[in-house]
């Protein structure tokens, strides 16, 4: 065992299961007596519903059950939404609780969006409830459709919500709008950007699925769900959609396949899978397709921003400014708007110390698929733009890029930092960051030479340099509350420990592939100085576990992680304590190391950790104040919210002939405070990266006029493959956050926030162009040479 | 056919696919369903010793065919080289795509035993993998290939480039 258990790169213990094929995920489960639903969605982007012939689709065989709306009325309530942003104007509709409530479970008289759930069947095989369901007739009244957030808000748009005037969902402010104003209007420099930030679709590798159960003996109802975060679902799908016990309701998440955000959302089908349970009398499972998931799960990005950066000559940026339109699709998702608004713009000066900035975000309502978080949402999207800005500035003034960034970083002795836009960031160096980064990607020697070496091979080459602070460890309860999350945000753990010294931690957070139980095992066994394999890690399964949120917002570790380690350490101090009774001696004569504890230099007043679990398991002639056994469970709430930063810098080859953009090099260096892990950390890192690129190369969820999704599939909506991009290049600075006794900073989704721009400042330097909006797709990047071509040889190229 | 060694005698819907029937008649979840449309490679299984994609190959194409799944690679308890290389270099993280990759991979050492960074990356071209952005999954294969590491960058090879 290495010195620290805690840091070291211990292999993953959930690695093996999942290489012979034995993790079991949501659609492996096969209860006894399943049924089986399938999930009708609206074909018109925005419709009245007319009326919906069940009969077909009730005749057939194998049928169940089938539910519209109507037979919802007075049994599911609608979901909510539980991020209401400052400057909220409308909700939709009005919950029966006075939660906002985000959307009906089944559309009723009027569809929002392609694939808005309208009606629900439940059959003996998958194959009949699909076929039963593209049976039913459903009669549409089409009404005229808007896309676009901006196009929304306009005088005479169609109207989506009959609650929501002008489709206005909130419109949201940070910063001050004078000092920006008139920082920008004094400046020697102001650049200025129209970015799009395109819709993305998250898509995990495993589709969403759920299994309901319902025991009519004891009305308890049992949830299994590929979720993020089972025990915020449990309360608010009984609390607040089925209106049952907080009791009655078990929710598990078994193995999840991924998420970046996706599945930490209430979904319609998680409250029919239920319902239909009772109804049916048998467990009812429900697994989505790849086509289904394109519009059943919440999508990611899709902003309209108009930036401005203004600065003087000499390379001081003074003020950043950002209006943005947020497109929240249909209905808010259970935590969307906040996503749109507070991650976004209280982001958006980055590691740079302005002396004003602004923003302002209009959210509203469209006819597609509602938005929610995508790994590292908001930040990615401020990030983006801000990155962008500074290469323009740099340009203007004809300065370095590097350099630039550099004159203007909040220096290392300015901590904690106030941003102005309500973030207070908690620690760092990004000198250090900015300086480590450029000496990996060898920044500077002999760029040009490489340059034009690419040139003489009919490619070419750019550099993109972009650095972030990404707002993680979600978060303060009572911050979050002004931020208008309805519900609290710290996290728990309980540590058990069995007469044998093993011990099981329950932890509230849920893994859906960062690798929990073998981090969390590392927490518990470096604290007690035993090795990990004699702790069991738990999580998912809210039956029996103390209250947990859930992972989201880079939190598990920097925030559930503290929960552990106060819990490892009460147990600790109730050791020391027995052991003094046991030894006649006084506490402070009672060492705790190495996995033992006694008197030092005295092996007969000293027992191991095992031998105190047996100590105080058998409870025999122990103080009457020291109770029996070892077990605690603590919360924690962090003080404030931490912030990991970092610098990336890419490499592109743009081909002249096809416009195809290839990495040829990724350089990232990030500071995510303590890490507990460095193996799977890194993991999280390099994956994080590609998430950012592949958005950058090739996502994009286009609509076509009519609100159909245009890439409804893998086959055309291209998620980036091996082949896709080099080894990237990664390092670190490690400066701990003083918000947590482990000095640990978000990890999870960090490295995705900068990456996107990283490439666009690449590929912007490549083409030499002021801005190209992603996705960078050969077609568009061809255009750009084809344009540029043009302008150089002075005719203009028209070929298409 | 025979899968994981087990005769298997049945008379099947020419609709069936192959990864379906594992999964609910045969109880073999390894594979696993991401796409449906052969882009994923999650559902990746064994047939007369190449992968192919679950998902579009039918049952009754198969007769008499030899099928592998990722369940029957190693016997319980132990992981093949290829299996423990991903294990080492934390090849899996949420482990959707992973039973594919293996199989993938096991495919391609065994057509070629010494492939470089390039083939690997040519050979998981059948594969998404949403979580490690193929690094720890390119250094694994190239670690557990016989010409072992030579290729992959060292733990440490950000500090000295
Ligand atoms: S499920 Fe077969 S390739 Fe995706
Ligand atoms: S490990 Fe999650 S998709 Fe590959």
């Amino acid at each position: 065992m290495p010195d620290r258990v805690l840091g070291a790169a211990l292999k993953a213990r959930e690695d093996v299961g999942q290489l012979r094929g034995q993790a079991t995920y949501v659609a492996d489960l096969a209860p006894p007596g399943a049924a089986h639903m399938a999930i009708a969605g609206s074909e018109q982007a925005h419709a009245l519903i007319r009326g919906i012939d069940t009969s077909a689709a009730e005749a057939m065989q194998g049928v169940l059950a089938v539910v519209t709306a109507a037979d919802l009325d007075g049994v599911l309530m609608p979901l909510p939404c539980i991020w209401v942003p400052g400057g909220t104007e409308s909700h939709f509709p009005p919950h029966p609780y006075g939660v906002p409530g985000a959307r009906p479970v089944l559309a009723g008289d009027r569809v929002r969006y392609v694939g808005d759930p309208v009606a629900a069947v439940v059959a003996e095989t998958p194959e009949q409830a699909a076929r039963a369901a593209a049976a039913l007739r459903v009669e549409y009244e089409p009404l005229p459709v808007v896309l676009r957030a901006d196009e929304a808000v306009r005088d005479g748009a169609p109207q989506l919500h009959d609650t929501v005037p002008g489709n206005l969902n909130a419109r949201w402010t940070c910063g001050d709008r004078e000092a920006a104003d008139a920082a920008i209007e004094a400046a020697e420099v102001v650049v200025e950007l129209d970015i799009v930030n395109q819709r993305t679709v998250n898509s995990p590798i495993e589709p969403r699925g759920c299994v309901g159960a319902y025991d009519p003996r004891t009305e308890e109802y049992t949830l299994w769900a590929s979720t993020q975060s089972p025990h915020n679902h449990r309360f608010l799908l009984a609390a607040l959609v089925l209106g049952i016990p907080f009791t009655k309701l078990r929710v598990i998440a078994p193995t999840v396949g991924g998420s970046f955000g996706t599945k930490g959302y209430l979904y319609p089908d998680m409250a029919l899978v239920l319902h239909l349970a009772k109804v049916t009398g048998r467990p009812v499972k429900w697994s989505d397709s790849r086509r289904g998931l394109m519009t059943s799960t919440v999508q990611g990005r899709d902003q309209r921003q108009h930036a401005t950066l203004a600065g003087t000559r000499d390379g001081r940026m003074t003020a950043v400014k950002c209006v943005a339109h947020a497109n929240l699709g249909a209905y808010p998702s259970t935590i969307g708007p906040g996503v749109a608004t507070a991650l976004m713009g209280r982001s958006i000066t980055g590691m740079y110390d302005f002396q004003a900035g602004f923003c302002e975000v209009t959210a509203a309502f469209t006819n597609t698929v509602p938005l929610g978080a995508q790994r590292g949402s908001g930040r990615a999207e401020a990030m983006f733009m801000l990155e962008r800005l500074v290469d323009r500035f740099a340009d203007e003034i004809g300065m370095d890029r590097a350099e630039v960034r550099r004159r203007n970083l909040v220096p290392a002795d300015a901590f904690p930092y106030d941003n102005g836009l309500g973030w207070t960031y908690d620690s760092g160096d990004y000198a250090a960051a900015l300086d480590r980064a450029l000496e990996i990607a060898g920044h500077g020697a002999g760029t040009a030479e490489r340059r034009a070496e690419a040139r003489a091979r009919g490619r070419r080459l750019g550099v993109g340099i972009a650095g972030y602070v990404a707002v993680c460890g979600v978060g303060p309860s009572t911050r979050m509350s002004k931020e208008g999350m309805l519900g609290g945000t710290w996290e728990s753990a309980n540590l058990r420990v069995h007469p044998t010294g093993e011990m099981t931690l329950t932890i509230g957070s849920s893994s859906t592939g960062q690798s929990h139980e073998t981090v969390f095992a590392q927490i518990i066994a470096d604290e007690f100085g035993v090795d990990p394999a004699t702790v069991e890690v738990a999580h998912s399964d809210t039956g029996g576990s103390p209250y947990g949120q859930g992972t989201y917002g880079s939190r598990s570790f920097s925030v559930g992680g503290p929960a552990a380690l106060a819990a490892a350490r009460t147990l600790k101090a109730k050791i020391v304590r027995t052991a003094a009774a046991m030894f006649g001696v006084a506490e402070d004569d009672v060492v705790y190391a190495d996995g033992a504890v006694g008197v030092p230099g005295d092996p007969e007043r000293t027992k191991t950790f095992a031998e105190m679990a047996m100590v105080l398991w058998y409870d025999w002639d122990l103080p009457r104040d020291v109770e029996a056994t070892l077990d605690a469970t603590s919360y924690f709430d962090p003080p404030d919210f931490n912030y990991p930063f970092g610098v990336h810098i890419a490499e592109v080859e743009i081909d002249e002939e096809t416009g195809a953009v290839e990495v040829t090099r990724y350089t990232a260096v990030n500071d995510v405070g303590r890490i507990g892990n460095p193996l799977v950390v890194r993991g999280q890192f390099e994956g994080s990266i590609l998430h950012g690129v592949s958005q950058a190369l090739m996502e994009e969820a286009r609509y076509g006029d009519d609100g159909r999704l245009l890439d409804p599939d893998l086959r055309s909506y291209r998620l980036p493959h091996a082949a896709d991009v080099p080894f990237f290049q990664l390092d670190q600075t490690v400066t701990p956050t003083p918000h947590n006794e482990l000095g640990a900073k978000g990890a999870g989704e960090v490295a995705t926030v900068p990456a996107a721009a990283a490439i666009g400042n690449a590929v912007c330097d490549a083409l030499g162009v002021a801005h190209l909006d992603m996705p960078y797709t050969p077609e568009k990047v061809w255009r750009a040479l084809a344009a540029d071509r043009g302008a150089s040889t002075g005719k203009e190229a028209t070929r298409s | 056919m025979k899968v994981n060694g087990r005769a298997v005698d049945d008379d099947v819907e020419p609709t069936v696919v192959l990864v379906d029937y594992l999964r609910s008649e045969l109880g073999l979840t390894g594979a696993k369903v991401g796409c449906e449309t052969g882009q994923c490679g999650a559902c990746a299984v064994s047939v007369d010793g190449r992968a192919v994609k679950g998902c579009l190959a039918l049952v009754v194409q198969l007769d008499g065919g030899i099928v592998e799944t990722v369940e029957g690679l190693a016997p319980d308890g132990a992981l093949t080289p290829l299996q423990q290389a991903l294990h080492d270099e934390h090849g899996t993280q949420c482990g959707f795509c992973t039973p594919g990759v293996v199989m993938a991979m096991t495919d391609l050492l065994a057509t070629d035993p010494d492939p470089g960074e390039a083939e690997i990356r040519a050979g998981l071209s059948g594969n998404l993998c949403r979580c490690t952005g193929y690094q720890s999954i390119v250094r694994a294969v190239l670690a557990a290939a016989s010409q072992g590491t030579a290729d992959a960058p060292a733990e440490e090879a950000a500090s000295d480039a």
